[in-house]
Order: structure tokens, then C-alpha cells, then sequence
């Protein structure tokens, strides 16, 4: 079972990469024109193509460039002619590093937002929470960000609205730089999160195992937390990876706005530069996270199923 | 000896269409120190909702309005959340009727059962382990030991009802309440949990509240015994008086065995065979043979009973004879012809000919389709009926299955299940058929509901000549209702003959274990069945 979602997982990823690729294929002009400029000479571009090997019929070009993505070869940036792997490293992993700090605040606050809502329901406190985390989800991220940049940047001087960061910061320094970020990125996806824990506790609730627990006498807290969060995991881990997986590739927007040097800043500059391989390879390392995590949501459902855990 | 518990003038609430009505009307209930109190009746009856009101439990949408619930001197009618979580589970526990669904699956059985115990600070995990496998032990639960370490799917049903008492016993609670706890089970498991219940209740002196539909079950068990019906009491009296001499007319009902069927006609043998399964044996994944070898034949206008516990294949041989599964080997021959294997490769006339009619009448007809179109699809789609004939001719099947005329116009949703397996069987007569395979066809209807349906199947075999294949777990509707008996065990059929032939000893050896297990009213019959298999054992 799990292997079947691993095979399946590198088939939409072959998918992707072809699509990709295709995609690049339709756009108007190649590659040569772009750098060239529309004024050269068309011996210059036919020459140009040659030593970009783009005279090649495409399914060869395109199973070269798979090949090369394979060993890790993301080949170099039309821009400055430097290696993409250089320019996607370390942009790539600042882009992680502002998801993770996002998702340890955002994943543990949804949680518990959803059992304590579940617990209790219908009540003053879960009107509001749910009022609260809708009206957050409702807003754009940048409409957030620069309400938070004005409060909290502007009016009140305690975070800075331009969250530059780099390896002489120390870790303290760097979630100060990042704060803001982060709290948008908290704010816009607790909601769905903290939702679907609710409403998978709910559904929950209604089962005969519940009300045994509660014919034994057992108090709220427990039953909710011991007996019906266990059972609703596999909604709420879906919804969780699916809500990482937009910390990871939805960034872009906040990265632009706080001027954050990650890979959806780098995105950004790239389509405007139609730098294309960096524009391909960036595309394909937002999919590979999207597909990686859904997986691991896939795969840790299971797991998360006693009668598939513990076979008879 | 003191009284337990004692509820006076109890009226519990129902919320429905925007407004409580009253489901149960002022029931007095008394209990005394180790008694066990059998509650009885049929579905509607509030037998469930009186014994969740006894633990001051109601489910959601009921409420209890009125009335007094005194525990062991506490009054419990208005007292704090925090007093009924004190009581529940360690003074009054609860047995339900599913374990599989009452069993939380994500954690392991010995967990559960020690959960009420540590939580109400009476003993910690390890002294409730050790308690646990004791209990285990004394249910005759299979390797006490381990058991308890494995998770709810990985036991069989009735050990985890077993398993569902023991937890119930893991605090020593004054009052169990027992809510059909072997509804669901197979006659033969059923024996196995009775007899557990019956052990620990006398070995703790418990005192006990013991819900059910079956008389003979409550026979077992019960001292004293309340007839309830639509949330009143009929009728209430000691076990063994209440059983010899009962008073009210509902109650004589339930209590009178079905016996309707005269027995058949030697002299029938030649009568022409319409159905014949011939050496079939199927397999749903291609490698676990679910059937093996299955030989029987159907008479026209006879009744084949299929007998046979959950998992021996009885639902699967119909499966095979409707071509729903295309057996591995073998034949079905339907008037003398070869049917086809597959329902895709079958005609319309080959369909016609067979007609089915399910156990559950709620999920079988479509709850958006009116009357009217359920039992005119099969008009327009067998014989291409007109909407004057078809109109003439569904109201004479209605007036068949002693159904009122107005019904057509009706939705599933507004008739009782009784009506509603009724208007089933008026679909599958709607076809014509030659077979009508009937598919535990009165296992979710009550007793009496469920008689009037096999009364009414009888008089429609007389009139029309239809064959049943009659597949059921219940050997008293066998009794009521076959010609032929076919019994199956694990995939094969272990016996098979006329009715008589098969219910008058000697019987094939699992023939005879589950007639045997069958109960009957005598309050003796547990006790001396026990005594007398185990005396057998010990030969």
C-alpha cells in the first residue's frame, strides 16, 4: 500500500516535469531570442541554438534535462551564467527555514484551537475562534502583511518590515527578522487547520465508542483528547500537509513583500529576467515539496490507522 | 435485600420535528442488590433509552423531563455532571450492543478496560493488568494473557463482546446494564457470551439491567421481567410466573412459537425443479475458495431454507446464482438451461425470472422515488406497461401485500420497516418471478412484524407458485417457513434434505449444534445445555 503511493507519487512527479517542460515549450521564442533580443541577426540565434543545443528535437532535450535534474545538475542561469544550483541553495533553504518557524507556530495553535473548539462547542469561545480564524483567511496574504507592517512595524516599532537575514545572524536574530512573515503565514493558514480538526472531532463525537467512554464515567478533556483526536487524525494530517505544502510554495507573495531572500523572490526575478532554466528548476522544486508532503500525509494515514498498522 | 435502584414516574422527552414529544410515559422501575431485571420489547418500545436514563444517560435528542432516579439513596434526576461521571462506569456500567463499534480502535483492549478503574483513582494500570487477564480468565476468553494486548479488530466478535463484560466488570460495579448483547452474534457465539454473563453476574452477585427483543435470551438470565411497548410498561412479573402464565395479550404474542408451515408432501419428489446449482464453487480474490462444491435444487412453488452462522457463504451462493459473482466452476440451470455466469451477459428474461428481496427494506428502495415508481420500474422495464396499465397493476400488487391503495403516492420515508419490506416484496412480484431469493429478509424487523411478513410470503408461495430461496440465521424462521433445509458451514453444505428429515435427530453433528443452540423459553434450558456439553466434553 505504502509502495503503491510511492510509485504514484514519482508518476505525477514525471507528469509535472513534462508538464513543466512543455510549458516552457509553448511560450513564443526560445531561450536564444530571449537572450539575443529580437534585433539579432538570425545566423546569430541559429548559431546561439546550437551551443545551447536547443536545435535538438524536444523529447531528446527533454529527457537530457530530466537526466541532468536526476544527478543533480540543474545546469547554469541565463542571467549570469552562474550554476542554478548556487542561486537555488541557499534561497531554497531560507524558504524552509521561514515555512518551518510558520508551521511549528501554525500546526500546534490549529490543533489546538480545533479540540478546544470541539470541546467547546457551540459556545461563545468557538463562535469567536472560528470568527477570527475565518476573517484572517478571508484577507490576500499581502493585504495581511501590510496591516501587520503598519501596526507592528509602523505604529508600534518592534519587528522590521524588511526581513533580511544571513549566516552571521543567530538564530534568535534571525526569528526577529522573520516574525512578520511568519505571522502572516500563521494567520492565513490556522483556519483551514484548525476547521477540519473540529469538524473531524465532531463527526467523531457522534460515534458509539464515544459514548462509551462516556458511560465510564470518563471527564470531557479525555474523551476528546484520548479517544476521538485519535480517530480523526487522518483528516486533520491531511489537511495539515496540504496547509505545509502552501507555506512552502504559497510564500511567494510574502517573501516579495518583506523582501525576503528566498526562492519565491528568486521566482519572482526570474520570470521578469525569463531567466527559463531557473524559472523550470524552481517550478519543479515547489512540485517536488507539494508531492513530497501529500505523500507523507498519505503514508502517515495510514500509519495513523490501527487496523492497517496491526494486520490480524 | 436493599433496593439498588429504584426510578419512580420516569418521562423521558424525544426531540422531533422541532418540539419534545414524550417517548417514555412514567415507568417505575426498582431494582434490588444482585437482582437481574430483564427489560423486554420491541424496537420503539424505550427499553434502551429507560436503561441509559437508569445511569442518567440519554442520547442526543432525548432528554429526561420528569420522575425521580434514586441510586443507592442518591437522587440522580438533576444532580451535577460531576456526580453522574463519579457513578458512571465504577458504580453503573454499561455493555452495548456492538462491540466492534463501542470498542475504540485505536487503542488495545486492556487499555480500555483499565481506563475507568486508574481514572476513577481506584487502582493503578498494573493492579488493573493483573485484574484484567482474572477476568479475561474467568469469561473463558482464549489465551488470557496476550488477549487484552491486541487491538479491537484483531479478535473475533463474540470474544470482543466478552471482552466488552469484562470491561464493564473492571471496576466491580453495583448495576451492569446489558443493552442486547447478543443481538448481533450468531446463535452459537451467543451461547458462549450468555453463558458468560449469566457466570459473572451470579459468581459477583451483580445486580443487572438485561435489554432485549428475545424472550428466550431474557429467559435465561432474568429473575424478574417488565414487557414494555411504545414507552409504557404492559406487564412486569417474576421470570418463571410472568413465562408460564402471562397475563397480557401482547405478551402471549410474543411468547407463541411460529408454526405455520404444514408439513410438505411426500409425494411432491417429482415435482418439476426450477433451479439447480451444480458443483459451484467461487472465490472472491481467485485464491480463498469462499464456496466449494455446492449442489442443491429448488422446486417450483417450494421454499429452500438457507441456514448457516455469518461467514459460511450463504449471501455469496446468491450472489453466484444472480450472476452478481461468476463462480470459478460449475453451473447454474435455471427451468433446465444453462444460465449464463455473468449478469452482464444475461437477458432481460433471465433477470425477470429471479427477483431478490433484501434484509435492510431502508436501504434497498430509494427514499426520493415515490411508491409509484418503485414497483413501476420493474412494470415498464420487464413488460414495457403503459402508465394506465402499470397505474391498474401496482395497485393490485399493493392490494397483494396488504398494503392500502393510497400508499402509491407515498414516499419510502413515511411507511414503518414492515411496510417497507412489504412494498420489496410487491417490487420483486412485480416481475413475475419464478424465484423470489429472499436474503435474511426478517432479520430487522421485529417479531411480530416479522411474523406477518412470512405469513404474508407463505400465502403469496400458495396463490402464485413463486420458489423462495429463503437465506437466514434463524432457525425458528426455518422452522416457520421451508420445505427443504440446506445447512451450510464454511463454504460447503454440510447437510441438506426435507424438513423433517433434517429437524428430527439424528443430525449432522454442526446441524445439531445449531439447533441446539437455538434458546428456548425454559429459564433451565441454559443451565442444563451448559451441564449437558459439558459433559459430553468430559465423556
Amino acid at each position: 500500500m505504502v509502495a503503491k503511493r510511492l510509485a504514484l507519487g514519482l508518476l505525477t512527479l514525471i507528469i509535472i516535469s513534462l508538464l513543466i517542460f512543455l510549458g516552457v515549450e509553448l511560450l513564443p521564442g526560445d531561450v536564444a531570442e530571449a537572450i539575443l533580443g529580437q534585433s539579432a541577426l538570425p545566423e546569430t540565434v541559429a548559431a546561439f541554438r546550437k551551443e545551447l543545443k536547443l536545435d535538438l528535437p524536444a523529447h531528446i532535450r527533454y529527457f537530457s534535462w530530466l537526466g541532468d535534474l536526476a544527478k543533480g545538475e540543474f545546469g547554469n542561469s541565463l542571467a549570469n551564467g552562474r550554476p542554478i544550483a548556487d542561486l537555488i541553495g541557499w534561497r531554497f533553504s531560507n524558504t524552509l527555514f521561514l515555512a518551518t518557524v510558520a508551521a511549528l507556530i501554525a500546526v500546534p495553535v490549529a490543533i489546538i484551537l480545533g479540540i478546544l473548539a470541539a470541546l467547546y462547542r457551540n459556545s461563545l469561545f468557538d463562535r469567536l475562534i472560528s470568527m477570527a480564524t475565518l476573517s484572517t483567511i478571508s484577507f490576500p496574504e499581502f493585504f495581511v502583511a501590510y496591516i501587520l507592517i503598519a501596526l507592528l512595524s509602523v505604529q508600534i516599532i518592534i519587528f522590521p518590515s524588511i526581513s533580511n537575514i544571513n549566516e552571521q545572524m543567530s538564530l534568535f536574530e534571525k526569528i526577529h527578522a522573520i516574525f512578520l512573515p511568519c505571522l502572516t503565514l500563521t494567520l492565513v493558514v490556522v483556519a483551514h487547520m484548525m476547521r477540519q480538526t473540529r469538524a473531524a472531532i465532531i463527526n467523531i463525537m457522534a460515534s458509539p465508542f464515544i459514548e462509551m467512554a462516556r458511560l465510564k464515567g470518563l471527564n470531557r478533556t479525555r474523551i476528546i483528547v484520548l479517544h476521538a483526536f485519535p480517530n480523526a487524525l487522518s483528516p486533520v494530517i491531511n489537511v495539515v500537509a496540504i496547509n505545509l505544502a502552501y507555506l512552502v510554495v504559497g510564500v511567494v507573495v510574502v517573501e516579495v513583500v518583506f523582501v525576503y531572500p528566498g526562492l519565491g523572490q528568486l521566482l519572482v526575478d526570474s520570470v521578469s529576467k525569463r531567466d527559463i532554466p531557473v524559472v523550470q528548476a524552481s517550478g519543479l522544486i515547489f512540485a517536488t515539496v507539494y508531492i513530497g508532503l501529500n505523500l507523507l500525509a498519505d503514508v502517515l494515514s495510514i500509519i495513523s490507522n490501527p487496523r492497517l498498522r496491526n494486520p490480524k | 435485600m436493599g433496593k439498588i435502584l429504584d426510578i419512580k414516574n420516569l418521562k423521558i422527552e424525544g426531540y422531533s420535528n422541532e418540539k419534545w414529544v414524550e417517548i417514555v410515559h412514567g415507568i417505575d422501575l426498582t431494582l434490588d442488590k444482585g437482582e437481574v431485571l430483564g427489560l423486554i420489547g420491541e424496537s420503539g418500545a424505550g427499553k434502551s433509552t429507560i436503561g441509559l436514563a437508569s445511569m442518567a444517560y440519554t442520547r442526543q435528542g432525548c432528554r429526561i423531563a420528569s420522575g425521580s432516579i434514586v441510586f443507592d439513596g442518591m437522587e440522580l434526576f438533576g444532580a451535577s455532571k460531576e456526580t453522574f461521571r463519579k457513578i458512571r462506569g465504577s458504580r453503573i456500567a454499561y455493555v452495548a450492543q456492538s462491540a466492534a463499534a463501542s470498542f475504540n480502535p485505536a487503542h488495545r483492549l486492556i487499555k480500555q478496560y483499565a481506563e475507568a478503574p486508574v481514572q476513577h483513582g481506584l487502582m493503578d494500570f498494573a493492579e488493573a493488568e493483573q485484574k484484567a487477564i482474572d477476568i479475561y480468565r474467568r469469561l473463558l476468553l482464549p489465551d488470557p494473557e496476550k488477549i487484552g494486548y491486541r487491538y479491537p479488530h484483531q479478535v473475533s466478535g463474540g470474544q470482543l463482546q466478552r471482552a466488552m463484560v469484562a470491561m464493564a466488570m473492571s471496576c466491580q460495579p453495583d448495576i451492569i446494564v446489558f443493552d442486547e448483547p447478543t443481538t448481533a452474534l450468531d446463535v452459537t457465539t451467543q451461547i458462549e457470551v450468555l453463558a458468560a454473563i449469566k457466570h459473572i453476574t451470579e459468581q459477583f452477585d451483580m445486580a443487572a439491567i438485561y435489554i432485549t427483543h428475545d424472550l428466550a435470551v431474557v429467559a435465561q438470565l432474568a429473575d424478574r421481567i417488565m414487557v414494555l411497548r411504545y414507552g409504557n410498561l404492559v406487564e412486569e412479573g417474576e421470570a418463571r410466573t410472568l413465562l408460564d402464565n402471562p397475563k397480557e395479550a401482547y405478551t402471549k404474542d410474543l411468547l407463541s412459537v411460529r408454526t405455520f408451515r404444514k408439513p410438505t408432501d411426500q409425494n411432491d419428489h417429482n415435482q418439476n425443479i426450477i433451479l439447480k446449482v451444480q458443483d459451484v464453487s467461487a472465490s472472491y480474490t481467485g485464491k480463498e475458495m469462499v464456496l466449494e462444491d455446492i449442489n442443491l435444487k429448488i422446486r417450483r412453488g417450494k421454499t429452500v431454507a438457507l441456514v448457516g452462522e455469518s461467514g459460511s457463504g450463504k449471501s455469496t451462493l446468491a450472489r453466484v446464482i444472480t450472476g452478481l459473482l461468476p463462480p470459478l466452476q460449475g453451473q447454474i440451470i435455471f427451468e433446465g438451461k444453462e444460465l449464463p455466469p455473468d449478469l452482464k451477459s444475461r437477458n432481460r428474461e433471465h433477470l425477470r425470472q429471479m427477483q431478490m428481496i433484501y434484509q435492510m427494506p431502508d436501504t434497498a428502495v430509494n427514499p426520493r422515488q415515490k411508491i409509484r415508481k418503485i414497483i413501476g420500474r420493474p412494470l415498464s422495464f420487464y413488460f414495457g406497461m403503459d402508465r394506465k396499465k402499470r397505474e391498474n397493476r401496482i395497485i393490485e400488487l399493493l392490494e397483494m401485500t396488504e398494503l392500502p391503495e393510497k400508499y402509491i403516492e407515498r414516499y419510502p420515508g413515511e411507511l414503518s420497516g414492515g411496510e417497507k419490506q412489504r412494498i420489496c416484496i410487491a417490487r420483486a412480484l412485480a416481475a413475475n418471478p419464478n424465484l423470489i431469493i429472499c436474503d435474511e429478509v426478517t432479520s430487522a424487523l421485529d417479531q411480530l412484524v416479522a411474523e406477518e411478513i412470512l405469513k404474508l410470503l407463505q400465502r403469496l408461495q400458495n396463490e402464485l407458485g413463486v420458489s423462495y430461496l429463503f437465506i437466514t440465521h434463524d432457525l425458528a424462521t426455518v422452522k416457520a417457513i421451508s420445505d427443504e433445509i440446506v445447512v451450510m458451514l464454511q463454504g460447503r453444505i454440510v447437510e441438506q434434505g426435507e424438513k423433517q428429515e433434517i429437524l428430527t435427530p439424528p443430525h449432522h453433528e454442526y446441524t445439531d449444534l445449531l439447533l441446539s443452540s437455538v434458546p428456548e423459553m425454559n429459564p433451565d434450558w441454559l443451565d442444563n445445555l451448559l451441564a449437558e456439553r459439558q459433559a459430553a466434553q468430559s465423556l
